[in-house]
């Protein structure tokens, strides 16, 4: 028999500290879906997805009944659509984010995240096409996500596709505007995207990976601010301590589901994504760590090098505990899905200028930030450009998911719903990008010596 | 297969018997016991065999809801593999 008080405390953070694994989710490559006609293309990406994730759910389900830990979400992954759908003629993929749509209703995951193209260097025929698809695609499905990847560390950051990226938001927006314009919550643009990602919306299934895996996304804030409330006035040492050894037991949760689930499905394990994932849940929230570290708001002086602490100290404790570590790794900071998010930003102390340098430390980027609804498309797209260059200029994922709401101005609240919460609406800054973002182009990849 | 069936809730008498009733009605051996009472609080942590099980995990589940339930307390079964990954390296 283990030692009773171990027992005791694994129990504690499920039942009490809110520990879950975060997501389970298939990745599959589509690369053989690809044909010259749309409609085949389309019927072979259905049947592949529906043939290799028709148990996903089930074991998923069977996992959380034998260990008794909760299993949020279980979720697919497919090579970015861009490059399988330009192998047809068809002017507009709408109907490739629906056969997803319908794939991920069939076998009963909640999203399904590919509608994707990577486009860092420049767009091919089929980026171009898909691009311009996803204002639809996202207004007529209800499971599939979108991601762009617009610049990497080795090839810089394309303009074109900046500038382009803001006026699809804006429009991805509009034809969501009776939903808090939630198309946009399901839409990530990327810098250094990863290519094993778990967690959406920003997961796609990359070309270099394998025919079919299992990656595992864990969580846990609750689980760390309650180790750190035991270490109340200690020094750093002692904190960064508690996170390891607390992400360390997380993680080897995430481990042995991960095993469990890819021995059951028959699909070689993938990665586990060590991450802090905040809900809107009370005792949910990277932003409460962050105050429990001493600071008395999420938001104020301190925030960064806290933040930055803790990401370190989660991967650190975490690599020990799985074989392979990917996907973005780290803590979280979508503010509409972190209930200390919300309430920083409701009493000032959070802005977006603050969580941009926060993104400079921690494993994403700008994440679920409602701005108002009459936001120009061009400040938008500056702001994706500043987040690409914090990526490109520190070889490190960014990202930005943005809902300009239609119809909401300063002081007033989206609510998205479920584990996407209620993002109160942000100020940008009013002053214009206009003139910046048209020049489109390619900001040049940066030089790797002369580091300062 | 091994686990561990864990028990909380106020203190009262008939809790152990009525827990291991239902484990030994379900064809469950129960190899070890761990119990505590805090402050009114009782806590059991039960190490049981489920080779021999009757029914299903899911079916021991809804049949230990029962004095769960008539009881107040909280009942939990959870294969053994979650706290040995947790707390041995």
């Amino acid at each position: 028999m283990n030692n009773f008080n171990n027992i005791l405390e694994t129990i504690n953070m499920i039942e009490r500290d809110k520990l879950d694994i975060r997501t389970i989710t298939m990745g599959i490559s589509l690369l053989d879906c690809c044909d010259t006609n749309g409609e085949i293309a389309r019927q072979k990406i259905y049947k592949k997805i529906t043939t290799l994730a028709k148990d996903l759910v089930k074991v998923g389900e069977d996992i959380e009944e034998k260990y008794g830990i909760p299993i949020i979400n279980k979720r697919i992954s497919v090579t970015p659509i861009a490059m399988i759908a330009q192998a047809c003629d068809d002017e507009d993929y709408v109907a490739f984010a629906q056969t997803l749509d319908a794939a991920a209703k069939a076998v009963g995951v909640n999203f399904i995240g590919g509608f994707s193209a990577l486009v860092q260097k420049g767009y091919t025929k089929g980026d171009k096409i898909l691009i311009e698809s996803i204002p639809r695609a996202l207004a007529v499905t209800d499971r599939v996500c979108s991601s762009v990847n617009v610049g990497s560390t080795k090839a810089g950051i394309n303009m074109d596709a900046v500038r382009d990226l803001g006026r699809i938001i804006k429009e991805t927006a509009a034809l969501t505007k009776d939903h808090e314009s939630i198309g946009c919550a399901k839409l990530v643009v990327f810098a250094n995207a990863v290519d094993d990602n778990p967690f959406m919306a920003g997961a796609f299934h990359g070309v270099t990976e394998a025919e079919c895996v299992i990656h595992v996304g864990i969580s846990g804030p609750g689980v760390v601010k309650v180790a750190l409330e035991k270490v109340k006035g200690q020094p750093f040492d002692v904190v960064a301590e508690t996170i390891k050894k607390t992400a360390f037991k997380i993680t080897r949760v995430g481990q042995l589901v991960a095993n469990e689930a890819s021995e059951k499905l028959g699909v070689p394990f993938g990665i586990i994504d060590l991450s802090l994932a905040p809900t809107p849940a009370v005792g949910d929230s990277v932003a409460r760590i962050l105050e429990e570290i001493g600071l008395e708001v999420c938001g104020c002086h301190g925030t960064t090098a806290a933040l930055a602490m803790l990401n370190d100290a989660v991967k650190k404790g975490g690599v020990m505990a799985s074989s392979h570590v990917g996907g973005l790794s780290g803590a979280f900071v979508p503010v509409s899905e972190d209930e200390g998010m919300i309430a920083a930003v409701k009493m000032g102390a959070l802005t977006i200028d603050k969580l941009e340098a926060m993104t400079c430390v921690c494993s994403v980027g700008l994440d679920m930030i409602a701005v108002p609804g009459d936001t120009p498309a061009s400040t938008i797209s500056a702001i994706i450009a500043d987040e690409a260059a914090i990526g490109v200029i520190n070889n490190k994922t960014t990202g930005v998911r943005i809902i300009p709401v239609v119809g909401k101005s300063l002081g007033d609240e989206a609510e998205f719903g479920g584990l996407l919460g209620t993002g109160p609406i942000m100020k940008v800054n009013p002053f214009s990008s206009e003139a910046f973002i048209a020049r489109g182009g390619r900001i040049p990849a940066p030089i790797h010596s002369f580091k300062n | 297969m091994n686990a561990y069936v864990s028990v909380m809730g106020m203190d009262k008498k008939g809790i152990i018997k009525a827990v291991a009733t239902v484990l030994s009605d379900n064809g469950v051996n129960i190899l070890d016991i761990n119990q505590t009472i805090v402050r009114g609080c009782f806590t059991m942590v039960m190490f049981v065999d489920l080779s021999d099980l009757t029914t299903d995990l899911a079916g021991l589940k809804a049949n230990l809801a029962i004095p769960a339930d008539a009881m107040n307390l909280r009942i939990k079964v959870q294969h053994d593999a979650i706290f040995s990954a947790m707390h041995t390296v």
